[in-house]
């Protein structure tokens, strides 16, 4: 799963030459994050090619700007976010928590997946609201689900559960059923 | 249905001017605007108006009878799907698909199909994947048939909804003589579908497709000249192309506003990009463009039938992976190792490699991805759904803003939202 993962590491001049060839192979979205990742290291921490999709592990602190960045670019043009989910890995896992953005480029009709990996003690991510205003209500959907917090989101509150609904629905500690009838006040 | 608070205190509007001018002082924090009605009034349309298709609660500020500003509230119809995922082997997920967008079953069936198919590198036969085309155009008809008459009656134009019914009725009997269901068919598998179409079935098709462009007609004559159909959606609840791309728009929504989009044509999936159809583009972007698009789109979509129709060459309908698909009855019989397989993906399922795959579809309301990660067993570590309805009403407030409280009903029409969808 995680091919090219290794190399990606060690990129300085020399091994960016040799790997010239294998980047032409490469799908143009895994390409273009290359690029971006040669020009910013510490932007990418990962490149994951699987299943014919490409994937791109950032930061936390770098969302935005790995976002801002790939909108605008002028080759990628990821103008369109797709999508934006939460995963729990699981209770013991560490670390626990993924927020996957799926972007799409509505001219170029290329896909490419962020993945940012939150520990459990520190579950905030600077929202993309700015960058895309889509992103507005999937990450309300993300916070009410997960307990994923989006800082500085404009309107941050529960959207599918009620207000005062215990507990975040789709992590893997909470029960099916719940922990009580709810009740409706 | 019980009311739930939404976040803070809605605003409250403007102060009365003369009122307050004669008794006391205003304090500078307040703002005095100068309003035909002096105030603003805060009002809870829904969860039960009929126009709101389902239980979908908006809060709007009105100044008289101008939005000033209109908040989606949506959940009264969640029932956890994304969670139950989790707790279901892969095969028995297809039949919470269904009960998504209940007005395009099979389109979620397929994207969640397709997702799994994905993560198991499974090869579809040729036949399998020209029925799916069939049953998935005839479905989008039927979604855009349902969109047209209840937009219609929403808007007041109530013959419009029986031509549009009738017509549904005959797509519906198409999907139920080929699954069993009308609308739950739960009709592709895993690998495949889960059963060849009946005999006869293509006559029956084809007795469809020759009515059904004289129904086309029909409604435009009731609707397309139609003055007050046209003062009611044209210049209403406009949206920009960029702005349409920015709020993650897709589907007729942001074909309406100019912007050539179809996941069928950007990602191909099951031999789109054999069939020869065009995708309609309007670049209004108000109400009336949007319904433009989907009256061509059913056109089109007639179209792929009557392609796939042609396409249909006797063959297997299920994948050649004896773990993954169901055997066929017969062979169950006959062969231990068939009933083997069948007893092995029953009772535990199959694994699924681990990995993590989003599949896109258009939809009949837009693009509906399915996010599926597996870690390995019989069942999804995770399953999420990128709902087109979801992401359009999002940006109802955005096309509100300054629109008549009539005009929001046109709006949400034209959106084509479903709630089952939305809170999944």
């Amino acid at each position: 799963m995680t091919t090219g993962a290794g190399d990606e590491q060690i990129v300085d001049n020399s091994v960016a030459e040799q790997a010239a060839p294998d980047l032409d192979q490469l799908s143009t979205p895994s390409r273009l994050v290359t690029a971006l990742k040669r020009e910013h290291p510490h932007w990418i921490t990962e490149i994951i090619e699987a299943f014919g999709e490409a994937t791109a592990v950032v930061p936390r602190l770098h969302i935005v700007e790995v976002c801002t960045a790939l909108k605008f670019d002028v080759e990628g043009k990821f103008d369109f976010l797709a999508d934006l989910c939460g995963v729990d890995r699981g209770v013991e896992e560490e670390p626990r928590f993924e927020v996957n953005y799926h972007l799409f480029s509505t001219t170029r009709h290329h896909r490419l997946r962020l993945k940012v990996v939150l520990h459990e003690n520190n579950v905030h991510v600077p929202t993309v609201t700015g960058v895309w205003r889509t992103a507005n209500w999937h990450e309300r959907e993300t916070f009410d689900l997960f307990g994923i917090v989006f800082d500085e989101h404009p309107d941050l509150r529960r959207i599918l559960l009620p207000d005062d609904w215990q507990g975040h629905a789709l992590r893997k500690d909470f029960p099916l059923r719940g922990y009580e009838p709810y009740s409706l006040k | 249905m019980v009311w739930r608070p939404i976040g803070p205190v809605s605003p409250i509007g403007p102060i009365n001017k003369k009122r307050l001018m004669s008794t006391i002082n205003i304090p500078p924090q307040f703002e005095i605007v100068d309003r035909p009605l002096d105030t603003q009034m805060t009002i809870s349309m829904g969860p039960q108006h009929p126009s709101t298709h389902g239980v979908l609660r908006l809060e709007l500020v009105l100044d008289g009878e101008m939005v000033v500003k209109a908040t989606p509230d949506i959940g009264y119809l969640h029932t956890g799907m994304e969670k139950l995922f989790e707790y279901k082997k892969y095969q028995q997920g297809i039949v919470i698909t269904d009960r998504m967008d209940y007005l395009n079953p099979l389109g979620n069936n397929l994207a969640y199909v397709m997702a799994v198919e994905k993560l198991l590198g499974l090869e579809i036969p040729e036949r399998a994947l020209v029925i799916r085309v069939l049953m998935c155009e005839l479905q989008r008809i039927a979604s855009h048939l349902v969109w047209l008459g209840t937009h219609a009656l929403d808007i007041g134009a109530m013959t419009v909804f029986f031509y549009c019914f009738r017509e549904r009725e005959k797509i519906l009997n198409l999907i139920e003589a080929a699954s069993g269901g009308r609308l739950t068919p739960s009709y592709f598998r895993i690998g495949g579908l889960m059963m060849d179409l009946p005999p006869g079935f293509e006559r029956r098709v084809q007795q469809f497709q020759d009515g059904f462009l004289k129904s086309v007609e029909e409604f435009h004559t009731l609707l397309t000249g139609n003055r007050i159909f046209q003062k009611r959606t044209q210049n209403v609840g406009r949206i920009s192309a960029k702005d349409a791309i920015d709020w993650g728009l897709s589907g007729p929504c942001l074909r309406g506003s100019g912007v050539n989009l179809d996941v069928r044509r950007a990602n191909p999936y099951t031999g789109y990009e054999t069939y020869d159809f065009e995708v309609p583009i309007e670049h209004d972007g108000d109400v009336w463009a949007r319904y433009l698009v989907r009256m061509r789109e059913m056109k089109e979509s007639h179209k792929i039938v009557a392609q796939a129709l042609g396409r249909l060459k006797p063959g297997p309908v299920k994948a050649d992976a004896p773990k993954v698909v169901l055997p066929d009855r017969e062979a169950m019989k006959k062969h231990m190792d068939a009933l083997i397989h069948h007893f092995l993906i029953v009772a535990e399922g199959f694994d699924v490699p681990a990995g993590e795959v989003y599949h896109p579809i258009e939809a009949s309301k837009g693009e509906l991805g399915v996010y599926v990660k597996s870690d390995g067993g019989p069942k999804p570590a995770r399953v999420h759904f990128r709902g087109p309805s979801f992401v359009n009403l999002s940006a109802l407030p955005h096309m509100s803003e300054g629109a008549m409280v009539a005009d929001i009903v046109a709006i949400i029409g034209s959106l084509d939202i479903v709630l089952g969808e939305i809170d999944r």
